[in-house]
């Protein structure tokens, strides 16, 4: 999957918050990742970790505080540097749809799901005139398993479930290579948060193939049958562990660690000692929280900033550990394959013998 | 012990969101109850800890039936009950520094002595440190706001805790810790527990036991479900 030219390729991306008083807040601080077409790379993390502002930063969604730097590549566009106009004409709905947290409050309360649907179309879609704007939105409905009977609802009048899918519907309408889930399942059922993200596995494997049909919504044309990419932002690991191919993990503004997700959920396991602390905190697991708290993003300390929560801590992590391979730690878990846990890095021809 | 006998509640008139619902907590026990969203699980939760009155029915407060709830209900019942929320943003008031926001129920009872101390036990124990007790709910994270809400619950030492979905919003390690600070907390002081959530692992994890909503004893058909009978002896 690699092979294919990333989808969205995030370089050095950082957010910083002006406070007043001259404070900063350092809610972002050089992220690296890419997303590839038929990829989902789950972005997890506690709330205030930074992975909502990283998610704002793309969708050009950030109050006037906020200072960024870096890169953020969809195509020919760098997401950070585009103009407030590019952003609402070309990349939301276009290139990015976004899957929001919640969708009841997303949706305007006094209009039908048709009318939000039609609405869409019409923006981002060259579907025209009263007939071909009702197939095409029952078709969109349909994409998204919205069952059609309920068209004609409010969003109020829909259960938690089927709000998630009108928003759903919603958001792949633009046939946008890059669906950006938000929290998709933040108070949901289990039953439903499975169904949920399997819809979302379920866009991401069939790209825009799924729109058979071919009814002229195909903006991005360049796309059709390569798979859509699926950024999914959650703090709900057993919903990440389902559906994704990947995990980044997010503590005080900075990726810790960026992994393949069977390796992580599976064995060996995290490497990072705060991935492994929050993986050992579920209900199923453990159930032992990591002690203490996150530091302040307004007031992080100059070296790991892990460190007072950390059991593994040296003297070596009062310098910032960077992320090399896939963990960003002085003392990572051990690497999976045949290295022995030794003290002083083998010779290499000892490491050959190994 | 905690009975909550044919509850029916709701919102509108003739349109109840509880019909006819029975539930019964022995003294110390831990009970989850499972259902998805929208079910009525946390409207049933909120008369049980007098926060709403019901159409019909009769709730039993250590063989008392209750007659008042809301502010009506006498002083001694409300404060028996500590009750955390799923946001925490809905139930803090914006305006109040986290310190006071935990010492909100003791200045309402007008427990001023030993106010600071007791507040500042209360935040060791849920976590916050002094620098935070010092802010404002927007100036903390949601994990943050949650662990104050949840000393606040424990501020009037309460007999009963009503949980409804107190982690739903919250990552792992929050999550646990929350669960461990009610878990000490009954530990030492024997309280009962009705969590509400949607999280069979979660709650069969923390609870005694874990009742799922469509098999409550109702509409008629009372305890045919092999949960435990409303008649249950409790413990001590
Ligand atoms: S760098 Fe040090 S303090 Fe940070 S996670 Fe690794 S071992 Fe722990």
């Amino acid at each position: 999957m690699t092979e294919r030219a990333p989808v969205l390729s995030v370089r050095g991306l950082s957010v910083r918050f002006l406070m007043p008083g001259g404070r900063r807040v350092a809610a972002v601080t050089d992220a690296h990742f890419d997303v590839a077409p038929g990829e989902c790379l789950a972005l997890v993390g506690e709330s205030g970790c930074g992975k909502s502002v990283l998610a704002s930063a793309l969708l050009g969604l950030l109050p006037g505080n906020a200072q960024t730097a870096g890169q953020a590549l969809l195509g020919e566009t760098d997401l950070l540097a585009a103009d407030e106009r590019t952003l609402a004409r070309t990349v939301r709905g276009r290139l990015i749809g976004l899957v929001p947290q919640s969708p009841a409050a997303h949706l305007t309360p006094v209009r039908t799901i048709r009318s939000h649907l039609r609405e869409t179309l019409t923006e981002l879609t060259g579907v025209r005139g009263r007939a071909a704007l009702r197939a095409a939105a029952g078709k969109a409905a349909e994409r998204a398993a919205f069952p059609a009977g309920h068209l004609d609802h409010h969003p109020h009048e829909l259960s938690g479930g089927l709000a998630q899918r009108a928003a759903t519907a919603l958001a792949l309408v633009g046939d946008a290579p890059l669906l950006l889930a938000d929290e998709p399942t933040t108070g949901l059922d289990r039953d439903l948060v499975d169904r949920t993200v399997d819809e979302l596995r379920r866009h991401v494997d069939e790209g825009s193939e799924g729109a058979e049909g071919a009814e002229g919504a195909g903006a991005s044309a360049g796309n059709a049958g390569a798979g859509r990419a699926l950024l999914m932002i959650t703090h709900d690991l057993a919903a990440a562990e389902r559906i994704a191919d990947r995990v980044a993990v997010m503590y005080a503004g900075r990726i810790v660690e960026l992994t393949d997700a069977a390796a992580f959920f599976g064995a060996p396991g995290p490497r990072h000692p705060y991935s492994r602390g929050l993986l050992q905190a579920l209900p199923d697991r453990a159930f032992t929280p990591i002690p203490g708290l996150p530091p302040e993003l307004g007031d992080l300390p100059d070296g790991c900033a892990f460190a007072a929560r950390c059991a593994r801590a040296t003297g070596a992590c009062a310098v910032p550990p960077p992320l090399t391979g896939t963990v960003a730690c002085h003392h990572p878990h051990q690497e999976p394959g045949p290295r022995a846990p030794a003290a002083q890095p083998l010779a290499p021809e000892a490491a050959d013998r190994a | 012990m905690l009975e909550l006998r044919a509850i029916t509640a709701g919102y509108v008139k003739n349109a109840p969101v509880v019909r006819n619902v029975s539930l019964t907590i022995a003294p110390g026990e831990a009970v989850g109850l499972l259902g998805p969203s929208g079910c009525g699980k946390s409207t049933l939760a909120r008369v049980a800890a007098l926060l709403h009155r019901p159409d019909s029915g009769t709730l039993v407060l250590d063989g008392r039936p209750v007659r008042r709830w809301r502010h009506r209900a006498p002083r001694e019942l409300r404060t028996a009950f500590g009750v955390v929320f799923q946001q925490p943003r809905l139930s803090a008031d914006p305006r109040l520094a986290l310190r006071d926001l935990v010492a909100e129920p003791l200045r309402a009872t007008g427990r001023r002595e030993g106010l600071a101390e007791r507040v500042a036990e209360l935040a060791s124990a849920v976590g916050l440190t002094p620098d935070l007790l010092g802010r404002r709910p927007h100036e903390v994270s949601d994990g943050q706001l949650q662990r104050a809400c949840l000393a606040r619950a424990l501020v009037l030492r309460p007999r009963w805790l009503v949980c409804d979905e107190m982690t739903a919003m919250l990552d792992a390690s929050t999550t646990a810790a929350l669960v461990a600070v009610v878990e000490e907390y009954r530990a030492a002081t024997g309280a009962g527990l009705l969590a509400v959530g949607h999280d069979r692992t979660l709650l069969d994890r923390w609870c005694d036991r874990t009742v799922h909503w469509e098999t409550l004893p109702a509409r008629a058909r009372p305890a045919e479900d092999g949960q435990p009978a409303p008649e249950r002896v409790p413990a001590g």
